[in-house]
Order: C-alpha cells, then sequence, then structure tokens
C-alpha cells in the first residue's frame, strides 16, 4: 500500500490545506490568542462566508476569492455588533467564564442551524475556472483549487502581519493583547481597540470560508470538524504567534493528510483533536511558545 | 530549636528567565520576619513555591522537620503553612462565613484530631471575623466590601486554617495610612497569639516596625539577611533601591 | 429540610408521578415524549454537578450519553441482562470515561478544558464509527422485547426506569449542594488556586465531580437503544445533546438542583411541541436563540431572577 509517490503528494498536499488551515485560524489567534475572548463560534462565521460565496457565485458567477474579499468590511462590521454584545454582556460585569463560553456556543450551533433551515444539508459547490485542473511536476500533483487558497491564505496572513507591526492600530492591538493595564493608564480606550480587533478576526471569516468552499463542498455541519482544529492550530502555534500558528497549522495538515490517504479520511477528524488533546496534555504553551 | 521553615537552594525558572536562584532561608518558630525587594525581585514567586501554587526547579524546603518538596499546596496548608493572597481572592459566590467555613472544614477538620461540629465551625467563623472587624457583615458577599475588609476576609481566611506559619503577601498595598495601622494591629495579634509571620511588603514603615528581622531579594537572589536596622544599610540594598 | 428527609420526599413525589401518570394517562405519545423530559433532567443535573457547581464547562456529553447507548448495545448483543442492569454497567464503562477524561483534562483551565471535552469527543465518536460489532456508521438495530416487565408497554416501561434515574441523580444532585463537598466544588468555581490554599484537595474532588457527572449522563444514554430502537454514531454524539445539557441548567439557573429540572421541563417541552408542529431543525434553534438570550440578558437564570426578585422586595 505504502508508495513513494502517494506519500509525497499526500504531504504536498497536507503543505497546501494547512496554509488553508492558517487562514481559518488566523481569526481565532486574533480573538483568543491576543483578546482572550473565547470565540469558539468563529467556525459559525466561516460557514457563514462559504455560503455567502456559494450564494453570490451561483446567482452571478463571481469568482469566489473575490467575493470572499469584497464581502470582508461587512464581516467586519459584523464583527464589531458581536463584540459590543458580548462586551455588553460578558467584560463590563467581570469574569463569567462559563457563560461567555456558553454564548458562543449557542452562536456556534445557532449559525449551523440556521444554516441549515436556510439551505438544507445538502453540498454545496462553487464553480472557478481553477476548480479542477491541476499543476503537475513529475509524480507531483498540485491541483489549483488548493494551491490558490493556500496562496491567497498566506497573502492574508502576510498583510495582517504587516498591518499589526506596522500600522498605529494594529500596534495598538498588540498592545492590548500585551498589557491591558498598560493601555488603560495610558488613556486609550481598550475595548474600542478590541472592538476593531475582533471585527478584523471576523473579516478573515469571509475570506476563509470563500476559500474553504473553493477547497471542497461543503454543508452546514461541517463547521464542527473545524472547532478542534481551529484550537489545536492555535494552541500548537503558541497562541499568538503567526509563524507558530502557521506551523501548527501546517503540521496539522501534513497528518491529516498522511492519515487520510493511507487510513481511510474516516479517521482525520480525531486526528487534529487527538493532538490537540496530546499539545495540552504535554505542552500547553504550545510549539514555539508564548 | 530547629527552625520551623528550612528553605535551601531554591531555584525557579521561567522559560529562560530566572525568577529565584540559590534562595537559602530559615524562619524560626514566633518570628516576625519582612520579606521586601524592589518589584520583580522574586518575592510573590518565593511565596508560591514555598506554599506550594508553583513547583520550585531546585533546592529543598523542611517545614516543621518534614520535606514539603513534592506536596500540593493544600497538604502545605493542612500541615500549616498559609499564605493569604496579593490580590484578594474571595469565593465570590459564597457568604463571608462561607468564605472561612471552607478553611475549617478542609484544613483544621481535615486535621488528626477532634473534628469541629457544624455547630462548632460556624462559631469561630463569626469569632474570626470579628477579630479582623466583620462580624456585622458576615451573611453578607464579597462584593459588598470595601478594599480594606476585602484585605482583611483575605487574611482572616488564611488565619482560619489555624497556621503555625503565615506568609502575608502584600497584605497593605495601597492601603490608607489608618488601614496600614489596623491590619498591623491584626498582625500583632496574630504573632502573640503564636503564629509565625513572614510579612511580604513595599511599605517601609509597616516593615520597619513589624519586623524581628529582615531579608532582602534583589533580582530573584537574598542579599541580605539580619536585624531591619543592619540589612536596611546594606550598601547593595541601597542601589537596588536608589539606583547606582 | 435535611438530606435523608429530603431523600424521602422526593421518593414520595416521584412516586406519586410514577402511579398517577401511568394509571391515568392513555396516550403513548406521553410517554415518548415523557421519556426524553425525564432523560434530560438526568442529563441537565448531571452537567451542572460539573458546570454549575465546579465551574467547568463539558461540551463532551454526547461522548458520555453515547458510551452509556452503546455499552447497552453491547450487552444486549453478548447477553440478555435486564435494562436497569445496563444501566448500572452504563453507569461504570462511563464513569470511567469519566475519570479519564478528567485525569487527562482537568489542568486545564476554562476554555481549554471545554474545548478537550469536545476533542474527546469526537474522538471517543471516531472510534465508535469504526467499530463494525456495533455497527460502525451505517448503525445498528436494537429489537424492543415483545414483553414489558409487570404491565403496560414497554416504553412505559422505560418511562418508568427513567423516572427513578431522574429522581436518584436530582437527591444526589441536592445531597452534593448541601454537603461539604459541595461547598468545596463551589469555592473550587470561585477560585481554585484560593480553594488549593485553603485546603481543598482541588483535583480529588474535581476528578469526583467529572465521574459522578459522567456516569450519570452515561446512565441516562443507557436505555436509548431501546427506546429509538436504531441506533447510529451520529445521532448519538449528536452537539444537540451538549447545547440542551448547557442551556437547559443554564435557562434554569445553575446554582441550584431546581434549575437544571426547571430547564430540563421547559425545554424538553417546548422542543417535543416544536418537533411535532414545526420541524425539529427550527425547534434547536429556538433551544440555541433562548440560549444565548438567557446567557446575556438572566445569566443566573430563572432561579437566579426569582432570587434577585425576592433580594428587592426584602430592601
Amino acid at each position: 500500500m505504502f508508495s513513494l509517490d502517494l506519500a509525497v503528494n499526500a504531504v504536498v498536499a497536507g503543505l497546501l490545506l494547512g496554509g488553508f488551515y492558517a487562514a481559518v485560524t488566523i481569526g481565532v489567534t486574533i480573538s483568543f490568542g491576543m483578546l482572550d475572548i473565547v470565540n469558539i463560534a468563529h467556525p459559525a462565521f466561516i460557514m457563514l462566508g462559504s455560503f455567502v460565496a456559494y450564494i453570490v457565485n451561483s446567482n452571478f458567477g463571481v469568482d469566489p476569492i473575490l467575493i470572499g474579499a469584497v464581502m470582508a468590511p461587512v464581516f467586519f462590521l459584523v464583527g464589531m455588533a458581536a463584540y459590543q454584545i458580548y462586551f455588553y454582556a460578558f467584560e463590563q460585569r467581570g469574569e463569567e467564564s462559563i457563560q461567555g463560553l456558553a454564548f458562543f456556543f449557542g452562536l456556534l450551533f445557532v449559525g449551523e442551524v440556521a444554516l441549515i433551515l436556510a439551505f438544507g444539508v445538502d453540498y454545496r459547490f462553487v464553480e472557478a475556472p481553477y476548480i479542477g485542473p491541476s499543476l503537475h511536476y513529475g509524480f507531483v500533483d498540485l491541483p489549483l483549487r488548493m494551491l490558490i487558497p493556500c496562496i491567497v491564505s498566506l497573502v492574508m496572513l502576510g498583510l495582517l502581519q504587516v498591518f499589526l507591526g506596522r500600522t498605529f492600530i494594529g500596534r495598538a492591538i498588540l498592545a492590548v493583547s500585551q498589557d491591558r493595564l498598560a493601555l488603560q493608564l495610558m488613556a486609550a480606550n481598550p475595548s474600542r481597540i478590541k472592538r476593531i480587533a475582533f471585527g478584523i478576526s471576523i473579516a478573515t471569516a469571509s475570506v476563509a470560508g470563500a476559500l474553504l468552499i473553493i477547497i471542497q463542498p461543503v454543508e452546514p455541519s461541517i463547521g464542527r470538524d473545524y472547532i478542534g482544529r481551529i484550537f489545536a492550530i492555535c494552541v500548537l502555534g503558541g497562541m499568538t504567534s503567526f509563524p507558530g500558528m502557521l506551523a501548527g497549522a501546517m503540521l496539522i495538515g501534513i497528518v491529516e493528510s498522511i492519515t487520510a490517504t493511507f487510513y481511510g479520511p474516516s479517521w482525520a477528524p480525531a486526528v487534529a483533536f487527538g493532538f490537540l488533546l496530546l499539545t495540552l496534555a504535554v505542552r500547553p504553551a504550545g510549539i514555539l511558545g508564548r | 530549636m530547629p527552625p520551623l521553615l528550612e528553605v535551601s537552594g531554591l531555584g525557579k525558572r521561567f522559560g529562560g528567565f530566572v525568577a529565584l536562584e540559590g534562595i537559602d532561608l530559615s524562619v524560626d518558630t514566633g518570628e516576625r520576619l519582612g520579606l521586601i525587594g524592589p518589584n520583580g525581585s522574586g518575592k510573590s514567586t518565593l511565596v508560591n513555591c514555598l506554599s506550594g501554587a508553583l513547583h520550585h526547579d531546585s533546592g529543598n524546603i523542611t517545614f516543621d522537620g518534614r520535606a514539603i518538596d513534592g506536596l500540593p499546596a493544600y497538604q502545605r496548608t493542612r500541615l500549616g503553612l498559609a499564605r493569604s493572597f496579593q490580590l484578594p481572592k474571595p469565593f465570590r459566590s459564597l457568604s463571608l462565613v462561607d468564605n472561612l467555613r471552607i478553611p475549617l472544614l478542609y484544613t483544621v477538620n481535615a486535621r488528626p484530631g477532634a473534628r469541629l461540629s457544624d455547630g462548632a465551625i460556624s462559631e469561630r467563623c463569626l469569632a474570626l471575623l470579628d477579630d479582623v472587624g466583620l462580624a456585622d457583615k458576615a451573611g453578607r458577599l464579597p462584593r459588598d466590601l470595601t478594599q480594606v475588609e476585602m484585605r482583611k476576609l483575605e487574611l482572616a481566611r488564611a488565619v482560619a486554617s489555624a497556621p503555625r506559619l503565615l506568609f502575608a503577601d502584600e497584605t497593605m498595598a495601597g492601603l490608607s495610612p489608618s488601614e496600614v495601622e489596623e491590619i498591623l494591629v491584626v498582625l500583632v495579634r496574630l504573632n502573640e497569639q503564636g503564629i509565625t509571620i513572614v510579612l511580604i511588603e513595599h511599605i517601609m514603615r509597616a516593615v520597619m516596625s513589624f519586623s524581628t528581622r529582615l531579608v532582602v531579594l534583589v533580582a530573584g537572589q537574598k542579599i541580605a539577611d539580619g536585624a531591619p536596622q543592619e540589612a536596611i544599610r546594606n550598601p547593595e540594598v541601597e542601589r537596588a533601591y536608589l539606583g547606582e | 429540610m435535611g438530606t435523608a428527609k429530603f431523600w424521602a420526599v422526593s421518593f414520595v413525589v416521584a412516586a406519586a408521578v410514577l402511579v398517577l401518570t401511568r394509571g391515568l394517562i392513555g396516550n403513548e405519545y406521553f410517554f415518548f415524549a415523557g421519556y426524553v423530559v425525564l432523560q434530560y433532567i438526568v442529563l441537565s443535573t448531571a452537567w451542572n454537578i460539573l458546570g454549575g457547581y465546579t465551574g467547568y464547562t463539558n461540551f463532551g456529553v454526547g461522548a458520555f450519553f453515547a458510551v452509556g447507548a452503546y455499552s447497552s448495545v453491547v450487552l444486549h448483543k453478548l447477553s440478555s441482562l435486564p435494562v436497569p442492569v445496563m444501566i448500572l454497567v452504563a453507569g461504570l464503562t462511563s464513569g470511567i470515561l469519566g475519570f479519564g477524561m478528567g485525569y487527562l483534562t482537568l489542568r486545564l483551565k476554562g476554555v481549554f478544558f471545554a474545548i478537550a471535552t469536545l476533542a474527546l469527543a469526537i474522538v471517543a465518536q471516531t472510534l465508535i464509527v469504526n467499530w463494525d460489532f456495533v455497527g460502525g456508521s451505517r448503525g445498528i438495530y436494537v429489537i424492543r422485547p415483545q414483553q414489558a416487565p409487570l404491565y403496560g408497554s414497554y416504553v412505559q416501561y422505560l418511562y418508568s426506569l427513567m423516572l427513578i434515574l431522574a429522581w436518584v441523580s436530582v437527591a444526589i444532585a441536592r445531597t452534593i449542594e448541601r454537603s461539604r463537598l459541595g461547598l468545596g466544588l463551589n469555592a473550587i468555581r470561585d477560585d481554585e488556586a484560593a480553594a488549593e490554599a485553603g485546603g481543598v484537595p482541588t483535583l480529588r474532588l474535581k476528578l469526583i465531580s467529572t465521574t459522578l457527572s459522567g456516569a450519570l449522563m452515561g446512565m441516562s444514554g443507557a436505555p436509548l437503544p431501546y427506546y429509538v430502537t436504531y441506533l447510529d454514531p451520529a445521532s448519538s454524539f449528536n452537539l444537540s445533546y451538549a447545547v440542551n445539557s448547557v442551556a437547559m441548567p443554564l435557562i434554569g439557573g445553575m446554582t441550584s438542583w431546581v434549575g437544571p429540572i426547571i430547564g430540563a421541563v421547559l425545554l424538553g417541552t417546548i422542543q417535543q411541541l416544536a418537533t411535532v408542529t414545526i420541524s425539529s431543525a427550527l425547534n434547536l434553534l429556538i433551544v440555541g436563540v433562548l440560549l444565548i438570550l438567557f446567557v446575556v440578558i438572566a445569566p443566573n437564570g430563572i432561579v437566579g431572577l426569582v432570587q434577585a426578585r425576592r433580594r428587592a422586595r426584602l430592601r
């Protein structure tokens, strides 16, 4: 069963998948890693992004990545609104961690059920010229429908890295993530900064959702598989580090891909979760440390 | 008489950062030890390592003749080593009485010997609250307390476990002079009742008047240990506090 | 009311409900729906021991519930043990699972613990999906015995068992609440480091909490194969069990044994009505929306609202 080109292709596919997983996780790296907001509903926003891409693409034929980018500002506003509710309900009243978790859990669930009611449980897909063809280098296949999302994901990552490091608001976000008290003492309002950051984190879901539906057909309950993946990658990568998160995403992508190739796809969901459990048990600070 | 607490070669690192290095310390029964040092010198880390909230990386800790190195915090409390927290950590959904009931149920009653009945426990909770002047708020929740009252509750809770040795971690930070006096009075009284006290503090006036011996920590190392007036005059201590 | 007295009084109440409902109600559908509501009373009461009392949010409810159901499937295939015995065995297996989960994850805080429980549920589901003996992903058919013990239909028998289980779990919850263990769990919930410093053996108490909670959840799933007659991983591990187990105590009130009952009866009844009249997807939407509304507006649930009103009137 084991053949070299099968293995190499599995690794390559895993790398491309990992690149995409980074797009999926970057939002949570911001909301949870930097802002300490346990947004486990992030997959629901990603699924929303996928279905928005589906609607516009199937009705108007627009390229899904374009849709994702254009809709990002809308998701940004939705994210800011969600943060407002969260802030009013929880941060103002002080630490109530179960309620905060329950809130996002409810959001995750409502999101999935709402999508089921609106679209049913059938798989939906988009049409684009790069879904189908592949590049070939010897025995290595590079399906465009995975290569392009991977590239877009890395571009988005790079842009966010630049934004956080070079712009005023970006650096304010980094400051908030590191020392809330210091920021308050400097009379900058942390909740305004956090609202913007949370909005950005949800905006990434718009793009990630578009990329997802390019890679594979989607149906509403797929979001659940991603909760574990996202947090596994976040923890593996050390919570706040972008490069660490990327490394973690690639690692999980490769292991999932190899598992699916040699042991069958029904074991794949367990991989990320198993990794997560292992990491949490052994090294809660992640690979590259916090 | 052997020391109540004997620490030798204690070390603790966080990743690459060395928080404590080679700490030797001994505390005799009945002492009033002051522990001072600039911010970040490792005082709280030391308290955390001794009380069991953190695992130390190297060195030995002996309490009452017994090595306590591997013991979890709750067992150290049961042996008689108690600590109060720098930022008060009350049980927010429990009344003041119930806040004190916890150490009575889980420490005092967990020790070999006569167990207190429910009635005796309730009585003792009220008595402890009365000692710190909180008896009239016995049935209230911690959120109804002022800052000073929270500090007192924190102390009362540590005392409720009937400790032999108490680490009072920055109990007076941010309090007014008269409030500092109130806390000092409580601590002196506790010491007179037989509790050995290690006072970790920034407020020099309080530490100097309270301590029979002073230990100074700077950058994770002990640089002075002796009578308060002498320890203060140590040139290294001056340098640490006033800069070069 | 003392603990022993509560057990006696609640037993009388449960027995009265049992006798009256089985004696007076002829509509079979009542017992189908009643089973589900009672099952949710057990699930939410069990969840609340770890969630409301101890402060640890368990999203992996499906794992314990399904393990209970599947342990019954295994026993059903290998033997002909009566259902009450299966319930006890399910309690054992799920209890062990709870202990194991606690041992692996209890050093984690907050969301990490919650995600880890979710992870465990997915891992458990993947194992069952790949286990052909119990039907794997295709599921398995379980034949209901022709005769119910004593009299009446088999579903009425299952309903009776679930009623007894509900009584037991509620009585256990209240016993814990009024005991030293309950106070210790509350202390852990409010501030774990302070509890540990106060002499509370936090790891031990947390393990007791996860084991007991898991065992009860598993027991609530044990009769399921006979109730549904067709069991598959997708439905038994369904996330809706987790959502309900979180929503019901939260909406009812997490600090007392009463809350989960209120939540389970309220939400359970709404869902049973909605499934019949509207659609089952919509009824899940209702649960989710109610959860969000309550957690934002009334985080202490209905019990909390009542307590707040009482306190306001006293002033």
